[in-house]
């Protein structure tokens, strides 16, 4: 047991994924020597050599075409994009093959792959590096959304991840790469996919949300406790497929839901929650459906970032209006 | 100034346009039961192709795509990999996946609108058919890839159209290739056409074969209705790739005499003198041709080869024809390993709503 950041974490589960399997491959721009922009793979070239890490070339499209090939030849490969933004050349792979491979060919051929990038605002970085855009992915048949919270979770899921027989998207949210640290045992435990965590229990509301904004998530949760008041903390983890019985049992307790998502409002994951809520758990609602969401703009530059961003502040004003509710 | 770098593009052909040898044919041509193989495996492409046509116009096959006209490039591909090798298609490589033991009836199911068309029971690890024009490409270096990474003599094929090589993937998957000297060999069928628009218009490059140059790997042209020069050069550049040669390109120029589709009509587009014109090139005609001044080929043996492939069709169309649709909820079969809890609820309600309202929606 160690205490790791997230990024740290990442790079444990990828080594001993590797131990594990030798059919897991790491392939991406600068893996190799260089260790990752983010260093999550530092260490592993030396480790175990370049015909399992492998340095690309600058060819975003053709990463996921690759994973396919090497998929179905009973490889896993875990791809690195650098930014969520350089991933949108191969949407094309995604959804036109990896989702579908196994269904179009009767399950004759299967493409098990991890697509890793990191995701999110609030580091300050240049344009194209700070969207969240797990929604577009959410949307794809026959594929995997997953995104971790913790170091812990990080760990877990990713495991879990490379050995699912399909196609993950596994989305790191690089804001906390470093911001935290928590024990992680090295055990090979995988954590379950298709499946919430519920990181905080509470009587009074459902808070809703994953990735990096659990951390303002669970701090107004912390500050509500404060008030007297008890929020239940879902941490989605895996946004594709949903978990919905996890928050509907939650909502039947509480009665409300306040649902937090860095993405922009409009058709996010959060309007699929909400949706679900509306569609199975109308009967358990006291309060309107609360959504807590970047703004549908373009993400702003560094300067005007931070009031993109939801803040504990915003969460707290949407909690205190949905528990006013009467 | 000085020249730091300089290309030539080669072009082989054995068999010209009226069936005469142009040179000397390379060693396998000379064995006469070979050159009626790969003519077979033309004339049944060629009546396969008709047939689908004609079950589209009749309402009982959907969109299909014909090879009319370039079925010496996929035959000539087929006859020149092993079966262990892998073959990652387009749409138009049917004539090379007869000789790889795909089944016409697979074939027609897929064109026919059935998922378990490209379930094939013969070479299992070979691709389905891919629409997404030049997708196929990094799929194909990600094959290539796992062959080399096992140390096995295999080699990955795949095949595209001209329209194609205007394509990103393509050239990131060229790249890739001849980055890692992958076993893999790129087929550009060059037909002229990319439905509307025409070479010409494709690219300001001389040949399609010198996309190849910059991707640094061998580029070669053939006259792609030519089935022998095809199964030539292509098996030369299999059996090197095969070697730890690396990668190579090549283009085979044929002629698409059909339209795109049957949901084409190339009419609009295309003057029918210039198809005419290219009739006089056809590939079946001048092997046909050129077997029976060898004295391989007779009017009795092209009659029965006829009446084979017609009956051959005709029981594909009727295993076909004869198969039922899989059951609605079949959708949800194959989407992952294992169905997620999730999509259960969605499952059951297309069941739920095939038992309530019949098998047809």
């Amino acid at each position: 047991m160690s205490e790791l950041a997230l990024v740290e974490a990442v790079r444990l589960a990828l080594a001993r994924a590797m131990s594990d399997d030798e059919t897991v491959l790491l392939l991406g721009e600068d893996v190799g020597i260089d260790g990752g922009v983010f260093r999550a793979t530092d260490g592993l070239l030396a480790r175990f050599g370049e015909a399992r890490v492998i340095d690309t070339p600058l060819s975003e499209s053709l990463f996921v075409g690759l994973a396919v090939g090497l998929g179905a030849q009973g490889f896993r490969p875990v791809i690195e994009y650098q930014f969520m933004g350089f991933m949108y050349p191969a949407i094309d792979q995604v959804l036109n093959h990896a989702g579908r491979l196994r269904n179009r060919t009767r399950g004759r051929l299967s493409c098990p792959m991890v697509i890793r990038a990191p995701y999110g605002g609030g580091i300050h970085a240049p344009e194209h590096h700070s969207e969240s855009m797990e929604a577009l992915f959410a949307h794809i048949p026959g594929l995997r959304v997953v995104i971790p919270s913790s170091p812990a979770k990080a760990y877990g899921l990713l495991l879990a991840a490379i050995r699912d027989p399909d196609p993950v998207v596994f989305l790191e949210p690089k804001r906390v790469y470093r911001a935290t640290k928590e024990d992680v045992a090295d055990d090979g435990a995988a954590l379950p996919l298709d499946q919430c965590f519920t990181l905080r229990d509470g009587r009074d509301v459902t808070l809703v949300s994953w990735g990096a904004m659990l951390q303002e998530t669970l701090a107004a949760a912390e500050t509500l406790a404060a008030e007297g008041k008890e929020a239940e903390v879902i941490d989605v983890a895996t946004l594709k497929p949903l978990d919905m019985e996890t928050i509907l049992a939650s909502v039947e307790r509480t009665g409300r839901c306040v649902i937090v998502q860095e993405a922009p409002l409009s058709g996010g994951v959060g309007a699929e929650i909400a949706a679900g809520l509306a569609d199975r758990g109308l009967v358990s609602l006291l309060a309107p459906v609360g959504r807590v969401a970047g703004y549908d703009t373009v993400m702003p530059l560094p300067r005007l970032e931070a009031h993109y961003m939801p803040t504990e502040q915003r969460i707290l004003r949407k909690l205190r209006e949905t528990l006013a509710y009467t | 100034m000085s020249q730091v770098a300089s290309f030539s593009i080669d072009h082989t052909g054995f068999l010209d346009a009226q069936g005469k040898v142009q040179g000397e044919l390379p060693a396998f041509a000379r064995d006469a039961e070979t050159l009626t193989r790969l003519y077979k495996a033309m004339v049944l492409t060629r009546t396969f192709d008709a047939k689908a046509v004609s079950l589209q116009r009749t309402g009982r096959l959907g969109t299909f795509a014909s090879s009319l006209g370039q079925e010496a490039v996929a035959v000539g591909v087929g006859e020149a990999l092993r079966p262990e090798d892998v073959l990652l298609p387009s749409f138009r490589e049917q004539g090379g996946q007869f000789l790889r033991g795909v089944t016409m009836t697979e074939l027609l199911l897929y064109w026919g609108g059935d998922e378990r068309g490209s379930d094939y029971a013969g070479p299992r690890e070979d691709f389905p058919i891919c629409v997404p024009v030049g997708t196929q490409a990094p799929q194909a270096a990600g094959v290539a890839l796992a062959l080399k990474l096992r140390g096995e003599a295999r080699v990955a094929a795949c095949v595209f159209g001209d329209g194609a090589t205007s394509r990103g993937d393509v050239y990131e998957a060229m790249n890739f290739a001849a980055l890692q000297a992958l076993p893999l060999v790129f087929v550009v069928n060059n037909n002229q056409w990319a439905i509307s628009v025409p070479r010409a218009r494709q690219t300001a490059a001389e040949t399609l074969a010198q996309k190849a140059v910059a991707a640094g790997m061998p580029g070669l042209q053939v006259d792609g209705n030519d089935v022998i020069a095809v199964r030539h050069v292509v098996g030369e550049a299999v059996e090197r790739a095969r070697r730890g040669g690396g990668p190579a390109l090549i283009e085979a120029l044929t002629y698409r005499l059909s339209d795109h589709t049957t949901a084409d009509d190339a009419s609009r587009y295309r003057d029918d003198a210039e198809v005419s014109a290219r009739w006089k090139e056809d590939p079946v005609a001048r092997l046909r041709t050129y077997l029976s001044e060898a004295g391989h080929w007779t009017k009795e043996a092209e009659e029965a080869l006829i009446a084979d492939c017609a009956a051959r069709v005709e029981a594909a169309v009727e295993e076909y024809l004869a198969t039922p649709a899989l059951p609605p909820s079949a959708m949800f079969d194959h989407l992952y390993a294992e169905l997620p809890a999730a999509l259960e609820a969605q499952r059951d309600e297309v069941t739920a709503n095939n038992d309530a309202e019949g098998d047809e929606p």
